[in-house]
């Protein structure tokens, strides 16, 4: 049934029946009128961030660990193109996203208005869709639609852009209008002939791998992932963003591959005569010279993605269909086997190529304070991470146990990720125990947002490892530039804990190996948010490490 | 087909919704994926609210088998097809405008009339022809023309269509077969769609 409604109200009856109850955001001129009805749709909870990239990061962190399609509201100009970079880190990494913008009066756009950017025109290539909305009437199925876009298939952001006096405009809201959307498709089963080929060199298959990527985490097939594997026993790797879709204390668990990833999963893809690839892109981290990349294996690529096939690694049968339906088709062909040479070979690399081995030391290092996070929270943590040797070392030393608790920037490599998509993360799990372990660079792009904790009284926990250094940078200029260091160093680091404590949240140093499960335990215990600074040794370089664009050939183990 | 670059062409086929920005949806995708396009034709389809478009598309062949799969990811485009290895007829169209004082003007007339082309306009000093057909015809045309002093010439982007039969035609579509490289199709079932 149709309502006669304020664009304004449009919008907040729409997000409700799309089951929204929260939203991050800034308002600014445009988008007013919109802020101007929230306080008569108090099941809307808006979360007031600091800054546009913070809004959009933090929906993203509450769209990774919830499921849900998280919402982040900007206004005109500055505050929607401040969203750009959360919008494309969301783009890269399938992350479902709907991002409200206010945009000029309909009779001003063009004019170089004041606070006026043609954002649609600058989300092109970032946002799954978008949509400028010219009628108050259009805007309530427009919205629907966003969302149908933005969860469906391969899951992304989807911005809509509303002009000040559309939002001001009456206009006709009928919540079941039908979508209607002749240009997308939305794969769900696969075609069973691509199934029936997949199988059969699956049970052919001696040496198989798994590659675990994060489409499996998107379609939460976590539970067909571990029947399939079992069933059929094949070791799984899985990808930077696969990590928590297996449980790593599970005996097929084989870790994750490619530049930073472990020796012995790098090697297992490497050896292996079959990669069973569900939901990864076959990024560049992991591939390297895609002419030299597991040259010896046929492989099988299930995506929902039909662009993905065959794009960087030409494939021998490819799936496309929702991996849900793909592992429901697939389990029942695949035959009960045991794989016994091929899994005493895979424990074998492990032993051989330990990878995660921490060096001998009296210093305290990144693994250390990883190592000390995974031990105390025993694996059950959500976890975020900002980009560069933090992230690295926490990808390889937490031990996730908790199906998709690992919520990093992988494709867009976005630093200060970390610090609002722990809000995003903690906001939609109000009950779990959420760790942001940081860099001291992105924590310092984003840190405005402590504000942002407080006021929500959020217990977000933030772990800083802090090296005053750009780490992965430094390592970069040591291997390729020569040791030419240049704009490495933080020298203007401000003090972390007086800087918690500036915002009224407990700070704790940590500067020696003897302190780590104390300290954490003791933010784990507080109720409420704490930071961190565990202040590490200056720079660890970081292993094992394959070159970009080389193979597992050229790979660094461990130098020392 | 190869050109002599060592790049590949591709014909692609796209039925779009006829919506603002779709042209810059489509450009900006070919331009941030490194797609080039040689010619574009747009314009009105057989159903309301559609356009039609007709892409010849150029570049490294990996590359280019990829277009038709991408544009597909477009919520705008609702059909598309790489026509490319498809058995196709296809056709350009141009405008040259040539000089034609009474001297010359029995030669162009004759050219026009070999090759079929309809004068459309005519002035003291020139006249202007139309001619639709393979790209080569419209070359080699211009080619021949070009003593006389080319005054203007405006050519179109490629239309194409699937053939009717399964008869192969003469040289109007430069159909060209290629069984050792396979049009990259890859059958979807479609679970929801997006229409609900």
């Amino acid at each position: 049934m149709s309502k006669h409604l304020s664009g304004s109200q449009i919008v907040c009856e729409a997000l409700l029946n799309e089951g929204v109850n929260v939203v991050f955001g800034i308002p600014g001129g445009a988008i007013l009128p919109l802020y101007g009805v929230l306080s008569q749709y108090p099941d809307l909870r808006h979360i007031l961030t600091r800054h546009e990239q913070g809004a959009a990061h933090a929906a993203d962190g509450y769209a990774r660990s919830t499921g849900k399609v998280g919402v982040a509201f900007a206004t005109s100009g500055p505050g929607a193109t401040n969203l750009v970079t959360g919008l494309a880190t969301a783009m890269m990494d399938s992350v479902p996203m709907v991002a409200i913008t206010g945009q000029v009066g309909r009779g001003a756009i063009g004019t170089d208005a004041f606070q006026e950017a043609d954002i649609t025109g600058a989300t092109l290539p970032v946002t799954k869709h978008n949509y400028l909305v010219m009628r108050a009437s259009d805007l309530g199925a427009t919205i629907h639609e966003a969302f149908y876009i933005a969860r469906t298939g391969r899951p992304g952001p989807v911005l809509i852009d509303i002009p000040k006096d559309v939002f001001t405009e009456m206009g006709e809201y009928d919540p079941d209008a039908p979508i209607d959307l002749p240009g997308y498709k939305v794969p769900g089963k696969a075609d069973e002939s691509q199934i029936d080929a997949a199988a059969e060199l699956i049970n052919q298959a001696e040496r198989p791998v798994i590659l675990a990527g994060h489409g499996v985490i998107l379609s939460r097939s976590f539970d067909e992932l571990k029947e399939f594997a079992e069933k059929a026993q094949i070791p799984v790797v899985t990808t930077l963003l696969g990590i928590s879709s297996f449980p790593e204390d599970h005996v097929l668990s084989t870790g994750f591959p490619g530049m930073h990833g472990m020796a012995y999963a790098s090697l297992a893809v490497d050896q292996a005569d079959l990669i069973i690839n569900f939901g990864s892109r076959f990024d560049d981290r992991i591939v390297g010279d895609p002419k030299r990349f597991s040259t010896g294996s046929k492989k099988i690529h299930v995506d929902i993605d039909p662009a993905e096939i065959n794009k960087s690694i030409q494939v021998d049968a490819p799936i496309v269909g929702n991996i849900k339906d793909v592992f429901a088709q697939l389990i029942p062909k695949v035959k009960k086997t045991t794989h016994v040479e091929w899994l005493r070979h895979i424990e074998h690399l492990k032993a051989e190529h330990p990878s995660l081995r921490i060096p001998e030391s009296d210093r305290l290092m990144g693994q250390h304070v990883v190592k000390a996070l995974s031990d105390v929270t025993k694996g059950e943590a959500i976890i975020t991470t900002g980009v560069g040797q933090h992230q690295m070392w926490a990808a390889q030393h937490y031990q996730f146990k908790n199906a998709n608790s690992w919520l990093s920037s992988g494709g867009a490599g976005t630093m200060g990720y970390e610090v609002p998509s722990a809000i995003g993360a903690q906001v939609g799990n109000p009950d779990k125990l959420v760790w942001s372990i940081c860099g001291d660079g992105g924590f310092q792009m984003t840190m405005m947002e402590l504000a942002t904790v407080v006021e929500n009284s959020l217990p977000v926990k933030y772990a800083i490892l802090n090296n005053n250094h750009l780490g992965m940078i430094t390592q970069w200029q040591g291997f390729f530039y020569n040791g030419d260091y240049q704009a490495e160093t933080y020298t203007g680091n401000p003090d972390f804990v007086k800087l918690a404590e500036a915002y009224g949240i407990k700070g704790i140093r940590v500067t020696k190996q003897d302190e780590l499960e104390s300290a954490i335990a003791a933010a784990n215990a507080h109720d409420g948010p704490v930071i961190v600074d565990f202040v590490i040794e200056k720079v660890d370089d970081l292993y094992p490490m394959i070159p970009a664009g080389q193979s597992v050939q050229e790979l660094i183990e461990d130098p020392n | 087909m190869a050109s002599s670059t060592g790049t590949f062409q591709r014909t692609i086929s796209a039925l779009v919704q006829d919506k603002p920005g779709v042209l810059a949806r489509i450009s900006g995708l070919f331009r941030r994926r490194g797609f080039n396009i040689a010619s574009l034709a747009v314009g009105r389809s057989e159903r309301p609210g559609m356009s039609r478009m007709t892409f010849v598309v150029e570049g490294p062949d990996t590359v280019v088998r990829h277009v038709a799969a991408q544009l597909d990811r477009l919520i705008d485009v609702v059909e598309v097809h790489d026509i490319t290895d498809q058995n196709i007829v296809w056709r350009e169209l141009a405008l040259i405008k040539v000089a034609a004082p009474a001297s010359s003007r029995g030669d162009v007339l004759e050219l026009a009339n070999v090759y079929r082309a309809n004068v459309i306009d005519i002035g003291v000093e020139s006249l202007t022809m139309e001619i639709s057909g393979g790209r080569q015809k419209i070359d080699s045309l211009i080619e021949l023309l070009k003593k006389f002093g080319l005054l203007e010439v405006i050519r179109t982007g490629r239309v194409a269509t699937l053939r009717g039969t399964l008869v192969e035609g003469e040289d109007d579509g430069l159909f060209q077969a290629d069984a050792s490289n396979p049009t990259y199709i890859l059958p979807i079932q479609t679970g929801e769609t997006g229409s609900v």
